[in-house]
């Protein structure tokens, strides 16, 4: 699998599929059991663990949780990174944490802590944290989980806007086809661990394959069952208690 | 055969993990604010039930010590066989007991929620260090305080024991104090004390905070961890007293 630099490539499929597990494979938080991942020329996996730090420091993360301190306030959570790999004085750095905030429409929020804000909002102040250091690649995970329309439109506009104007590597791992494929510039279909869809938003959209217009169009029958494989609800209730 | 292995197995993670935290240690020194944010909330807020316990341990010791020793007309050393039992024994012993409850518990939810949140996964891809950001400075928290906790505990209770014994029962005040003062030895039973302490509080923390790091990040993968701290940390704690006991006071 080839992700190029300076585009944004959606990486999508079925729950369970091994998408996030791929962007932890990435990042050097999981090690394959084969094959290499290179990233900017580098074998991650066989990098010092200084060298991968390094690394990390130009790969920004949205994690589906947020994975905000929930011990520090929303303004100290953007400049965790600043004041850990930088030596900017506060003062700058009080400007770059509202500048990252009210890109993300939440620059009156800074003083709240984790635990005051909503699901949506703390994945806007965690997208604004992975911006923190101005990365060089950003792996989205589940950025549209949980947001209300509004914010929704936003972020999506964010993630393209800074992708273009910074000229960042954006991976989106998400389900949301809809919004995903209207800012794609690559598309990669996953399932059962292998790639079965790669090319073009158009291509993909257009592609013959029934399992990815299964996948693109929600359909519930296709290929891809929706049922969990298994015996029938009808021998289910005729078997009675002997299914437990 | 399978259980035995996993526990094997657990306890090599367990001694890499701590010889890890010990290696980021010194890395704590340019940021020692986290140390001292951690030792408010292991050692101070622990603080409160160590004193109300250190009080009453040492009134219940003179009040069952007085009735023993008045049989034999020996109540005069009620003072030194409190402060012996508190200094040598029941200080860091209860101390650390209670700190498993109070401090251990609480330190193994902590960083078991952290790591089911994604925290600590967080600050590995920010590039940070989480056994450096987040565990050497509760484990450093926590092995300074608990010698010093075990302490006030032993001079609370010895003040239990005095408003029991002195004010209470009428023992002589000069009688109580001149007694400890003779025969307590500094170097034999203060310094054995302490060292038994620091004992406990490297072993205490250094079970929560494995316990809390190596938990299945589920609710009931924390809640079984913060059980296993309170009961190993109390186990490792009554079989370490014995040994250090036996080679002390041999």
């Amino acid at each position: 699998m080839d992700i190029h630099s300076g585009r944004i490539t959606a990486v999508m499929g079925p729950s369970g599929t091994g998408k996030t597990t791929l962007l932890k494979l990435i990042g050097g938080q999981l090690r394959p059991d084969q094959g290499e991942i290179l990233v900017d020329g580098q074998n991650v996996h066989q990098l010092k663990r200084s060298d991968l730090y390094r690394l990390r420091r130009k790969i920004g993360m949205l994690f589906q949780s947020g994975a905000l301190l929930t011990d520090i306030s929303v303004f100290d959570n953007i400049a965790f990174p600043m004041r850990e790999h930088t030596r900017l004085s506060e003062s700058m750095i009080r400007h770059l944490v509202l500048i990252k905030l009210q890109a993300v429409g939440l620059s009156t929020a800074s003083h709240l802590m984790p635990s005051e804000l909503s699901g949506g909002m703390a994945r806007r102040v965690a997208l604004a944290r992975a911006l923190a250091l101005d990365p060089m690649m950003i792996m989205y995970d589940e950025p549209f989980t949980g947001q209300d329309p509004i914010s929704l439109g936003v972020l999506v506009k964010l993630i393209r806007d800074t992708n273009h104007a910074l000229k960042l590597t954006s991976i989106v791992v998400s389900h949301d086809v809809e919004e995903t494929l209207s800012i794609a510039d690559d598309v990669k279909i996953i399932s059962e661990g292998k790639v079965v869809a790669d090319g073009s938003v158009d291509e993909v959209q257009h592609s013959g394959s029934a399992w990815v217009q299964q996948f693109v169009d929600g359909m519930a029958d296709g290929p891809v069952p929706f049922h969990y494989p298994g015996p029938s609800i009808g021998e289910l209730l005729m078997a009675g208690v002997k299914t437990r | 055969m399978k259980p035995i292995m996993t526990s094997i197995a657990r306890l090599g993670r367990g001694c890499i993990f701590l010889s890890k935290t010990l290696l980021a240690v010194p890395q704590l020194l340019p940021r020692f604010g986290l140390v001292v944010q951690q030792l408010h909330s292991v050692g101070v807020q622990t603080l409160l039930i160590i004193l109300v316990a250190g009080l009453f341990v040492g009134m219940v010791l003179a009040l069952q010590l007085y009735y023993t020793l008045n049989t034999f007309g020996a109540e005069d050393i009620l003072g030194l066989v409190v402060a012996l039992s508190l200094v040598r024994e029941l200080g860091p012993v209860v101390a650390a007991l209670l700190f498993a409850g109070r401090a251990g518990s609480a330190l193994t939810a902590e960083i078991g929620l952290m790591k089911a949140t994604e925290q600590l996964s967080g600050l590995e891809m920010m590039a940070v260090d989480p056994v450096e950001r987040v565990i050497a400075p509760r484990w450093l928290a926590g092995f300074i305080s608990m010698p010093l906790l075990a302490a006030i505990f032993s001079a609370v209770g010895i003040l239990g024991g005095y408003l029991v014994g002195v004010d209470l029962l009428g023992v002589d005040s000069g009688s109580f104090w001149s007694q400890i003062q003779d025969k307590v030895e500094f170097y034999d039973d203060v310094v054995n004390g302490i060292i038994k302490s620091v004992v406990f509080g490297f072993i205490v923390t250094w079970i929560a905070v494995f316990e809390g790091y190596d938990c299945i990040p589920t609710s009931e993968g924390v809640a079984r961890a913060t059980t296993r701290t309170v009961v190993h940390s109390s186990l490792a704690v009554l079989g370490m007293d014995f040994v250090l006991t036996a080679i002390m006071f041999q």
